[in-house]
């Protein structure tokens, strides 16, 4: 089991990352042994659950997606919509009580990361799959030197000196782009700036060489410039190293520049997915639609009024009943109110959660 | 002035002191602002856009003189605010309200809705009983989309976008002819932002206010604005009307801050062009010589880190400051 979960070379991740690419879906279908050989993280049915003293929060109801070696998925949604439960279930980061993993599969390499023990879990924590936090500020120790922080985690995983591991973390910071790294391993994060302590950040993530980054909003807190340092930063990273990433994001302008793959998600559901393109181009769920008509572009002379979503995002509290979209949708039928709409594949790799998907995706070829 | 001025900001300064010490001597100043002028036209909105610490808000709050401006004037209907004392100030503020960043933080978490939006019709002596009060906050919350069942209510009950609805109807209740709105969306949820806007768009025209419209959001920004003025370490660096700024930015810091804004079309963003600027911005209290951009300028030349380029109209109603501009 141990041996599943240590870090592939980069070469091999990089070969099979071309290998992956250069093939292509045909329909949707059985998985195919390529596609199982591509495919680093799988999904099923994830269920997690919130049970506070107000009542049940479903905070996520059934997700199911997949990630392949070397792919980065975008997962967009509003606050509340259960796309950071989604991903720290994954590591089993949700704090416990009040949350519960109530149901699902989480298979890494193929191995269910939801029957792992403690021991096997920590050392796939960090080392396999590593997290970038949304703030820096919160999330790097005020009080241990940045050269500490990195070396911490290669000491937990690694069998290296202090000596090479402080090569490796001087390394690690002229990856990310900081200047003088070996003099900056002796400061401490306040002497950084808030671009800088991501960048720290993400050096800590790559420390071990993970197959997978999750990056939690890791540019919300942060100037558009510094933003879009950040962003070319890990997209230069991931082309190289071939990591999978997944970025959460509630940003469909900085998804569009990275991902590969969009899953959408409203309420707990992942509501529509597709590879990014044809999200942008063809959207067919209605609040993807609507996300997407509601923002104002910059390259763009628009002055009729922008159209909003109307209503209010949704409760997760207690049981649902019908799509959650039902309350702010304008092509809710009858069938939408009563049951929750299976997920339908309107096109390769394209899939809809919405009884109306085939006539709103209607048109395409 | 012109008829058409309502707001005239003349070479504003806002520094903070630094202290440090046993004695807590001054030690130097954060420049949050330092030295910026321009016009706001009546019925426009101006879009104010920049980095964190750039001096945006604190332009917008020295203007309403929620903060005490260091120098510099600021001329509401032709009186200066800035020498004004306090009686005259709280007179002017009738006419001059502010919406907030934050909509959890900017409502008194103890007070009913509807005494949240009376408390202003009070404090300007505009009600005279209490059902004249009940009368106007119903109206006020109508004209904001807020269900008018829900006075009796607290902030905690409210979504977020529920709450700037509130704020803005705070803002409303003493009918002002210009309000200061500092970041009002960026707290709020991507489905709830075109909501707001909508209904600032709505307010505006049907209400015939002026907004500064403070923001790092520059698409909203282009969106929204009339004109758009851009700061970089308390200094406009660059003033026109929305759609020239957007098509052909002259000042190479605007040039950078578009570029780095990711447009929501994958084949589009694959193929633009990228101007990354390196580093952060510097610190307000001890920002370079000269232009204060030129630590980060991709054209930076030698006599740009000596000499302060003056801000000067380039084009028609198209202000810079830059030499190469």
């Amino acid at each position: 089991m141990i041996d599943a979960l240590s870090p592939m070379s980069i070469a091999d991740t990089v070969r099979r990352r071309h290998r992956g690419g250069a093939q292509e879906d045909i329909g949707g279908g059985a998985d195919t042994e390529a596609d199982v050989a591509r495919r680093l993280l799988d999904v099923r049915d994830l269920e997690t659950k919130f049970y506070t003293a107000d009542g049940t929060v479903n905070a996520l109801n059934g997700i199911s997606y997949s990630v392949d070696r070397g792919e980065c998925l975008a997962i967009v949604g509003e606050s509340g919509s259960g796309k950071t439960v989604g991903v720290l279930s994954i590591l089993r980061l949700i704090p416990s009580p009040p949350g519960r993993i109530v149901g699902g599969e989480i298979l890494f390499n193929g191995i269910d990361l939801l029957k792992l023990d403690d021991r096997a879990l920590r050392k796939l924590r960090g080392e396999a799959i590593s997290v970038i936090f949304q703030d820096p500020m919160t999330s790097l120790n005020p009080v241990m030197r940045i050269g500490a922080q990195i070396t911490e985690n290669i000491h937990a995983h690694e069998n290296l000196t202090r000596r090479q591991a402080r090569a490796k973390a001087a390394d690690l910071l002229g990856m990310v782009g900081i200047p003088t790294p070996a003099k900056r391993l002796d400061d401490y994060p306040h002497q950084f700036s808030g671009g800088m302590r991501q960048r720290v950040m993400i050096a800590i993530a790559l420390s071990c060489s993970p197959q997978l980054i999750i990056a939690d909003e890791p540019t919300t807190a942060l100037d558009v410039t510094i933003q879009a340092q950040i962003v070319e930063l890990v997209k230069r990273l991931q082309e190289e190293l071939g990591t999978a990433v997944i970025w959460i994001s509630h940003d469909l302008g900085v998804v569009a520049r990275l991902a590969d793959t969009v899953a959408v998600m409203y309420a707990g559901h992942i509501v529509e997915k597709a590879p990014v393109d044809d999200l942008y181009a063809h959207p067919a769920h209605p609040y993807t639609i609507g996300l997407l008509n509601s923002l104002p572009r910059l390259d763009a002379r628009q002055k009729t009024r922008l159209q909003a979503i109307g209503g209010l995002p949704p409760n997760l509290l207690g049981p649902q009943k019908g799509c959650p979209f039902v309350p702010r949708c304008s092509f809710a039928t009858q069938i939408c109110r009563q049951e929750n709409p299976p997920v339908t594949e309107i096109a390769s790799r394209h899939s809809v959660a919405c009884w109306h998907a085939q006539s709103l995706a209607g048109g395409r070829t | 002035m012109s008829d058409n001025v309502l707001v005239r900001v003349e070479d504003l300064k806002v520094h903070f002191p630094i202290r440090a010490g046993l004695l807590n001597r001054t030690v130097g100043a954060v420049k949050a602002v330092d030295g910026v002028s321009f016009d706001i036209m009546k019925g426009e909105t101006l879009g104010l856009v920049g980095e964190s610490g750039c001096g945006k808000s604190t332009t917008g709050r020295a203007i309403l003189r929620l903060y005490e401006p260091t120098s510099g004037q600021v001329v509401f209907r032709g009186v200066d605010l800035a020498s004004q004392g306090v009686e005259g100030v709280r007179r002017t503020r009738r006419h001059m309200q502010m919406i907030f960043q934050d909509p959890y933080a900017s409502l008194n978490p103890q007070m009913r809705v509807g005494e949240i939006i009376a408390r202003p019709l009070r404090t300007h002596g505009l009600v005279k009983t209490a059902r004249e009060e009940r009368e106007l906050v119903a109206d006020i919350m109508q004209k904001v989309g807020l269900n008018v069942g829900f006075r009796d209510r607290f902030p905690h009950e409210f979504s977020g976008g529920q709450r700037q609805r509130i704020g803005i109807a705070r803002a409303l209740a003493t009918s002002p002819d210009f309000i200061v709105c500092d970041e009002p969306i960026s707290a709020l949820d991507v489905s709830i932002q075109a909501q707001i806007v909508n209904l600032l768009e709505q307010l505006r025209e049907e209400l015939g206010l002026t907004y500064l419209f403070i923001a790092h959001d520059l698409s909203m920004v282009r969106y929204l604005s009339t004109r758009v003025g851009v700061m970089y370490l308390g200094k406009m660096m660059e003033l026109s009307s929305s759609d020239e700024l957007y098509d052909n930015p002259l000042h190479p810091y605007t040039k950078a801050l578009l570029s780095a804004i990711p447009i929501p079309d994958p084949p589009l963003e694959r193929r633009r062009q990228r101007t990354l600027l390196s580093g952060d911005p510097p610190s307000p209290a001890n920002p370079p010589a000269g232009c204060r951009f030129s630590s980060r300028c991709p054209i930076a030349a030698e006599h740009c880190r000596s000499v302060e380029p003056e801000f000067r109209e380039a084009r028609t109603g198209h202000w810079v400051a830059c030499h190469f501009a």
